[in-house]
Order: structure tokens, then C-alpha cells, then sequence
């Protein structure tokens, strides 16, 4: 019942969960710390730091958390899958719609403006990311480097450079900053 | 076949984004052009409804792009790819959070992560953005979609610089360009 309950719990979450892991987190302090305290106040923000700062998605990570403190490594498990089944049933649902009338001239101009709006979106997102990465000359320069290896990669000799290779050069870097000991903000 | 590089295709992409949000964006963008499921344009357009629905975008944009490679198999296979990564490194962290929360060398690799994980996405970005604004061919003043870039520039001030509209839900613009594109028929057709 107890897991039933957590899935359950978690579908919900992940429902309410409208635009990001970002919009999770109020909704994710009501239903479980405040009405089931299946885990504390102090722990719910400990795992959403954590979440932030480990791979994968933010949301899923504080579900798998969440999920393993309250009841080992399989609640870990039924909470992200019951985070992820909303969006499972509604995705699919409308991906299947939208393939359908896919070839509609309506649906062709509306995507045609979707798409202007996305770049917008992107752009806003990547403002708002630039704050809290880019802060000194390091970081300055990372960002620079890694977005000029990507877009002259690409434009210039049409080669795409795989996101892998900057992220595990990135921890290398970490790694290698941490041996000499800089301080970082 | 196709279910097992899906797999392997969104674990990496669930094993190597970080940062939330967008993050899987330019994954998503590169596995487009290494295999051929799916076009910029077509990614741009799951992330438009990854946004206007409910749970996390990177899941949503999993299950999306799973379903327009091999169907509903495909998104279910996507996605579970995509959070088995989370669940794996989450119950190692889980058994030493302390240690892990006050690590400087996890301090110091998120201090590069960071600006990384940004610039990628603003590349991926671009793409988006030469897609939607560039038309190219030999006449200069038809080089850039014009209407397309007022249309943008609109919609950055409703999202920037209006005060009253600042803080409306994305869904809310993607809804006002679709019907811009509808009225428009920006798809030219």
C-alpha cells in the first residue's frame, strides 16, 4: 500500500509539475513533507541541491531521494517512475494527435510560430543560466570556448562536436582545479 | 534493434545533462543529427510542447522524441532510459549525501559545469534561431526572415521588458505564436 501510496503521490507531483523541475519544488514540499512527512523540510531543500548537482533530470533525481529515504531502493525507483508516468500518458497522447494532423497547413503555420516563440524561450533560459555560471574570467572563457567549438565545429566544417566530451572535460577540469587547490565562487 | 540504441542514446544523454531545465536539449539536438530521428525543427517543436505540458521537460522531451523515432514503445523505452542514470547515480549519492554535498571537487566541477552546460545549450540555441530567421539564397534584404524576427522581438519584450506580462507561464506565448503563425501563415502555407 505504502508503495502504491508513493507512485501515487509522486504522479501527482509530477502533474503539477507544469514548465520544468523548477515549478516541482512547492508542490513536492506540500505533498510530502506537510501532508504524508515522509521526509523533513531541511531534507526536501537537501535533496533539491543535490538534485541540482548531480546528472540527469532535476525533478527525477529528487524523486529517486525522496523515494529511497522513505523506503529503500525500490520506493527510490517507484517514485521516479511514478513521476514520469504523467508524462508518459499525456506525451504520448499528443504526439499521437499532432502526428495525425501533422500535415495540416493550420497546424504547419501554428508550429511555424511556435518555433519563433522557443527561440525566445531558449534565449531567456540561456540569460538566465549565464547568471549563475558565467562569474569570473574562467568561467567567461569556458563559455566561450566550449560555444565557439560548437558553432564554428558545426557552420565551419560541419562536424558536431558530442556534449559528452565537454562535460567529462569539465569534472577533468574540477578535478584538476580541486588538486591545486583554486577557490571558486 | 532500434529499442536498444534508444535506450543507450537517452541513458548517455540522462547520464551526461546536467543543470535541469533545457539541459537536454543540446543532447537531443546532436542525437538528431548522428541518426536522422529527428530534425532541428522537429525538436524545436518538442521542446514547444514539452513546455506547455504538465511533468519535467527533459522527461517530456524524452518521451516525445522516443515517440517520433518508434512510436509509443520508442517513448516508453526513451524515457526509461533517460531516468535510469538518475536512479543509479542517486542511490550511490543517496549513501554518502554528506560527503558528496560538502565535496570541493564536486564544488569546483559545477563551477566549470555550469558555464559549460550554458554554452551548450545556447549553441543548440542557435540552431534553433538560424532555422527559424534564415531564409539564405542570393537576394541580401531576404537573407532574414523579417517577419519572423518581429514576431521574436515581440515576444522578448512581453517576456523582458513588459512589466504586466513578465511573469506569464511560457504556454501563454507559445499559445499567442501559434496563433501569430496561424493568422500569419508563417509556415507559408
Amino acid at each position: 500500500m505504502l508503495l502504491l501510496d508513493m507512485i501515487w503521490t509522486f504522479f501527482k507531483v509530477g502533474i503539477c509539475t507544469f514548465g520544468g523541475g523548477y515549478a516541482m519544488l512547492p508542490v513536492l514540499q506540500r505533498e510530502v513533507v506537510e501532508k504524508k512527512h515522509w521526509v523533513t523540510q531541511e531534507e526536501i531543500l537537501d535533496y533539491y541541491a543535490v538534485g541540482q548537482c548531480t546528472p540527469g533530470i532535476i525533478a527525477v533525481n529528487t524523486a529517486t531521494f525522496v523515494g529511497y529515504k522513505h523506503a529503500g531502493v525500490l520506493g527510490g525507483v517507484l517514485c521516479s517512475l511514478g513521476f514520469v508516468l504523467p508524462s508518459l500518458l499525456i506525451i504520448l497522447s499528443i504526439a499521437a494527435v499532432l502526428q495525425n494532423f501533422a500535415h495540416l497547413a493550420v497546424v504547419k503555420n501554428a508550429f511555424a510560430g511556435i518555433r519563433i516563440c522557443v527561440c525566445v524561450l531558449i534565449l531567456n533560459s540561456v540569460v538566465k543560466l549565464w547568471k549563475s555560471a558565467v562569474k569570473d574570467k574562467v568561467t567567461l572563457c569556458v563559455f566561450i570556448a566550449v560555444f565557439a567549438v560548437m558553432v564554428v565545429g558545426k557552420y565551419a566544417f560541419g562536424i558536431s562536436v558530442s556534449p559528452v566530451v565537454f562535460v567529462l572535460l569539465a569534472v577533468l577540469g574540477g578535478v584538476v582545479l580541486n588538486a591545486l587547490g583554486k577557490e571558486t565562487k | 534493434m532500434i529499442c536498444l540504441r534508444l535506450f543507450w542514446e537517452f541513458f548517455k544523454t540522462g547520464l551526461f545533462s546536467v543543470g535541469g531545465g533545457l539541459a537536454t536539449l543540446p543532447f537531443l539536438y546532436g542525437m538528431g543529427e548522428k541518426t536522422g530521428w529527428f530534425t532541428t525543427a522537429d525538436v524545436a517543436d518538442m521542446l514547444a510542447v514539452s513546455e506547455s505540458t504538465p511533468g519535467g521537460i527533459g522527461v517530456n522531451m524524452a518521451t516525445y522524441a522516443g515517440y517520433t523515432t518508434a512510436g509509443v514503445l520508442g517513448g516508453v523505452i526513451a524515457t526509461l532510459g533517460l531516468v535510469t542514470p538518475s536512479i543509479i547515480v542517486i542511490l550511490l549519492v543517496a549513501m554518502v549525501l554528506d560527503r558528496f554535498r560538502k565535496s570541493a571537487v564536486v564544488d569546483r566541477s559545477f563551477y566549470l559545469l555550469r558555464p559549460v552546460s550554458t554554452a551548450l545549450i545556447a549553441a543548440a540555441g542557435l540552431s534553433v534561431f538560424v532555422l527559424v530567421l534564415w531564409n539564405g539564397g542570393s537576394e541580401p534584404l531576404h537573407w532574414i526572415r523579417w517577419e519572423a524576427l518581429l514576431l521574436m522581438a515581440g515576444i522578448w519584450l512581453l517576456s523582458n521588458a513588459v512589466e504586466f506580462t513578465k511573469k506569464l507561464h511560457p504556454i501563454v506565448l507559445i499559445a499567442l505564436s501559434a496563433v501569430c503563425g496561424i493568422v500569419f501563415s508563417l509556415g507559408g502555407t
